[in-house]
Order: structure tokens, then sequence, then C-alpha cells
């Protein structure tokens, strides 16, 4: 009872750092995905050049998509966003905005290098007059993506060793309290097999047990949390998940083979004096 | 080449010494046990009584000398026959060393399960030794709601199931009153009339009056004197 305990609080501790590591990679695409560039066009530009210059640049790598915005539309847009403060445009003569495009990158490849490339090259067009990114805000939230990665490989790795630390000494204490059951059964002449099976098939039952009981702890947590995160963390933007069937199955087996492995380090100790 | 005095002896000791670091336990014991004998190693506490029992079924590595089980060197057998060694042995505790968590049943059927024996087999032989030491109501009860002797009687089961050509039995009836330590006196003859040498650790005098047998006497672990009092089975029950 106490090994099948101590598995399954190390479980849903180590399973709940994987649903939070998980969700929060989840946000991180979710933010990656309104990545955008906007390339601001030199005035004068007619409709043939402004077709040449889509497909130079949808022919540059990692451009998903681009949209042309008018100068008309961008102030259209402008006024919509500063509906509050419309006064501002009521003294304005002629639009001062440029026509732009707004580029958006493949979800998977924006490295911090590949978002300055893809700038350098759009803004190297001859039509173009400026190209931003958020250059800034873009450079930190890379550096903080890589950061956040390997520190969750990191934790991930501290996590499974401390539990099978954990599990091990406590099915070791568990065996050496069953230590006259196994000396007993070595003074009626069973080998070592005999002894070593029902402690490991016990290992890999309570590695099972533990694990369903963490995971059942970590899914009830889940849905108590999972409806207050999403409407107050970020509203529409993704869906708070639970861990998937594959990760789930690997949790379970890598909890049996805890407990297998739990077993098998304390007899190996015991069946050697 | 096989002589006489070596094909009837099941136990030969030559020269052995044992120590538990600086402390000598056994001092250059030298001994011979014929089958189907009925022995005692007699001495008080700390005589080395035990450790001479440990010594027969590789409980205890020996630190020197030699020692031969059944025609078997103890000094060259491999690791992994060993569990094959203590199959020719049954033992019995002071202690009884029952398996608390598991039923009578199961204590007594472990012998035979940990030799590879068949279910069916299991079951009939478990069934007739418990009938054997009268425990044969008791089979579904666990060692702790047991009395002394009853416990004793267990642990005489699971030592005879196995029909074993030894029964080491260390100070069987220490801890049992009169009327018990006859029944597993009497258990004991019987297991010896049918042919396995009984070996006894005792420091019980009266013990070996009763019974009478090969009386090794161990005086702070040196064998003091090896004599033969006669076999009086007055009252035996088989």
């Amino acid at each position: 009872m106490i090994t099948i305990i101590t598995i399954s609080l190390s479980i849903l501790i180590a399973s709940a750092f994987t649903l939070f590591f998980v969700n929060t990679s989840e946000i991180i695409n979710s933010w990656k995905k309104g990545l955008r560039l906007m390339a601001y066009l030199k005035p004068g530009i007619n409709n043939d050049g402004l077709k040449d210059l889509k497909l130079a640049i949808q022919a540059l790598d990692d451009v998903d998509n681009l949209q042309f915005i008018s100068k008309q539309e961008a102030l259209s847009r402008l006024k919509t966003q500063m509906e509050h403060q419309s006064s501002l445009f009521e003294n304005l003569t002629q639009n001062p905005l440029p026509d732009s495009i707004e580029i958006r990158m493949t979800a998977t490849n924006e490295s911090w290098q590949k978002i300055e490339s893809l700038a350098a090259q759009v803004e190297a067009l001859p039509q173009i007059e400026k190209v931003e990114y958020g250059q800034q805000w873009v450079g930190r939230f890379a550096h903080i993506i890589s950061l956040f990665r390997l520190a969750g490989y990191a934790m991930g790795a501290l996590f499974f060793m401390a539990t099978i630390f954990i599990v091990a000494n406590t099915i070791r204490l568990v065996i050496y309290s069953r230590r006259e059951e196994v000396e007993i059964m070595r003074l009626v002449g069973a080998t070592d097999n005999f002894i070593r099976i029902p402690f490991y098939f016990e290992g890999l039952i309570q590695g099972a047990l533990g694990a369903i009981i963490g995971l059942v702890m970590l899914y009830i947590a889940y849905i108590f949390i999972s409806s207050s995160v999403e409407n107050e963390f970020s509203p529409g933007l993704f869906r708070f998940h639970f861990l998937s069937p594959d990760l789930l199955m690997a949790i379970l087996l890598i909890s049996m083979l805890v407990g297998w492995l739990g077993c098998f380090i304390s007899l190996k100790q015991f069946l050697k004096q | 080449m096989i002589d006489a005095h070596e094909k009837s002896s099941i136990i030969r000791m030559f020269h052995v010494h044992h120590n538990y670091g600086p402390k000598k336990a056994l001092i250059d014991i030298t001994l011979d046990i014929a089958k189907n004998e009925f022995v005692f190693i007699r001495g008080p506490s700390g005589a080395g009584k035990s450790t001479l029992l440990k010594l027969f079924y590789l409980g205890e590595p020996v630190s020197e000398g030699q020692v031969l089980i059944d025609g078997i060197n103890l000094a060259r057998i491999p690791r992994k026959r060993i569990p094959h060694l203590r199959r020719k042995f049954g033992i019995i505790f002071q202690d009884y060393k029952l398996i608390p968590t598991q039923s009578v049943y199961d204590n007594v059927a472990l012998v035979l399960e940990a030799a590879g024996a068949k279910k069916r087999l299991i079951q009939k032989k478990v069934k007739s030794i418990l009938r054997l030491v009268g425990m044969e109501d008791r089979l579904k009860s666990f060692p702790p709601s047991l009395s002394g002797g009853e416990q004793q009687r267990i642990a005489v089961a699971r030592a005879i199931i196995g029909d074993p050509k030894i029964i080491l039995a260390d100070e069987p009836t220490g801890s049992l009153d009169d009327e018990s330590a006859a029944v597993i006196l009497d258990l004991l003859r019987g297991v010896h009339i049918r042919g396995a040498t009984v070996i006894i650790a005792t420091h019980d005098k009266a013990l070996i009056r009763k019974t009478g047998g090969h009386v090794l006497d161990l005086q702070q672990g040196r064998l003091e004197t090896s004599t033969f009092i006669e076999k009086q089975y007055d009252n035996a029950i088989f």
C-alpha cells in the first residue's frame, strides 16, 4: 500500500509537470501562429508592380501567406481600433499611412534567426520602404522559448530521476520488511528466480496501480482547474488539453518500469547476501 | 574410490573452523554422521550448536576445513546449486520461521512449489502431511492465530513434506510446554523411522534421555565428546 501511494504521488507530481509543460508549449505555439512581419511599400507602385512584389515575397523561404493592405484599409482599421479617440482623425487632410503587405510565417519555423533573415530579404526588395516585426520583442520571446524548453527538459529529467529514487527506496524498505519471508524461501530450497518472479509481478502491478491512481487524481484536478485557466489566462486563444493517450500510455509503462526496477535493485542486494 | 565408511555417512566434517569476525564460533570440528542416525548436538547457549547446523545447509560459509553433505563438498558447490542442496534438508527453528502473511496451507506448500511440483500433487501431499501432524482442520488459518505448539507442528510439516534426507531442528521444543514438546518429538521420531537422518540442537538433557541417539557435545566451539545413548521409543505414536 505504501509503495502504491508513493508511486501514485510521484506520478501525480511528474505528470502534473508534464501537463503544465505540454499546455505551456501549446500556448507558445498559439502565440507563434500570430507572428507576422509588416512590409511597408514605397509610394507609387502600380498593380503589376504589386503583383511582382507579391510573387517575389511568396517565393522566399518560410513564408506561409501574405495579404496586401492598402493605405485606405490601413486607415480604416486604425480608425476602428481607435474609435474612442476619433477626434484625432478630424484634422487629417490626407492619409499618412503607406500601403503594406502583412507576411505570416510557417508555424514551425520561427526561430529568431529565420525571422531576422526573412525580414532582411524582404527589406532588400526595391519596392519595400521598411519592414517591422517587433524586433526586440520577438528576440526576447525566442530566447524565453529556448530557456523554457531547456528548463522543461532538465526538470523533466530531474523529476524522472527523483521518482525512480523515491519509488526504488520505498520498495527497498518494503522488501526489507519482508526479508524474513525471502530468507525462509531460500531455506526451503527456493531458487533466486522463484523468489524474484512474484516480487517482479508485484512491482509491475504496483507501478501500474500507482500510475492509474496518480493519473486519475491529475484528471480530477485538471477538470477543476482547466475551465478557469482557459477563461482567465487566454480566452479563446487556446484550449487547455489533458495528456494525450500516447503520453498516458508512456507514463503507465514508465511507472511499471520504475516499480519493477525498484524490486530488481532491492532483490539484487538481498539475494547477494 | 568410496570406502564403506564414506558410503554410509551423510554428513562429514574435517577440521572445520568458523569465525564471526575476530570471534571463534567453531574450532577444529571433525565429525561423521551416518545415514538414518538420530543425533543430538548438545551444549550450553553460545557453544556453537546453531552455527554448526547453519554450516550444513550453507546458512553460513565455512571459514576453514571441509564439509561433505551426502557426498557433496560444500567448498565446491556452485551458487546456483545451493537451492538443490537445501532441498536435502528439512529445517525446524525454535521461533518456527513461518511466513505470517501466508496461510498454513501456503506455508507448507511452499517447499513443493519451490521444487517445481505439480499443483495436484502439492494439494494431495499438503493435506496428507497436515493430517499427520494433526493440523488438517487449520489449513486456512494464518500462523499468528495459532499457538506455539501448533505453529511448531506446521514447521515440522513444512520440514518433512519434501521427504528430505536430513532433518535439522534447532531447539525445536525450546519455546513449548511439555505436552507440545512431546508431540513434536514424536513427529521427529516418526520421520526418523521412515528413513531420515534427524539432527537436533538442544541444551535440554531431559529431551536426550527420553529419546537416545548419537550425542555430540559442544563446549565453547569445540567438539568435546561423541557418544551413543540407547534408543527408547516407548511412547512413539508411529
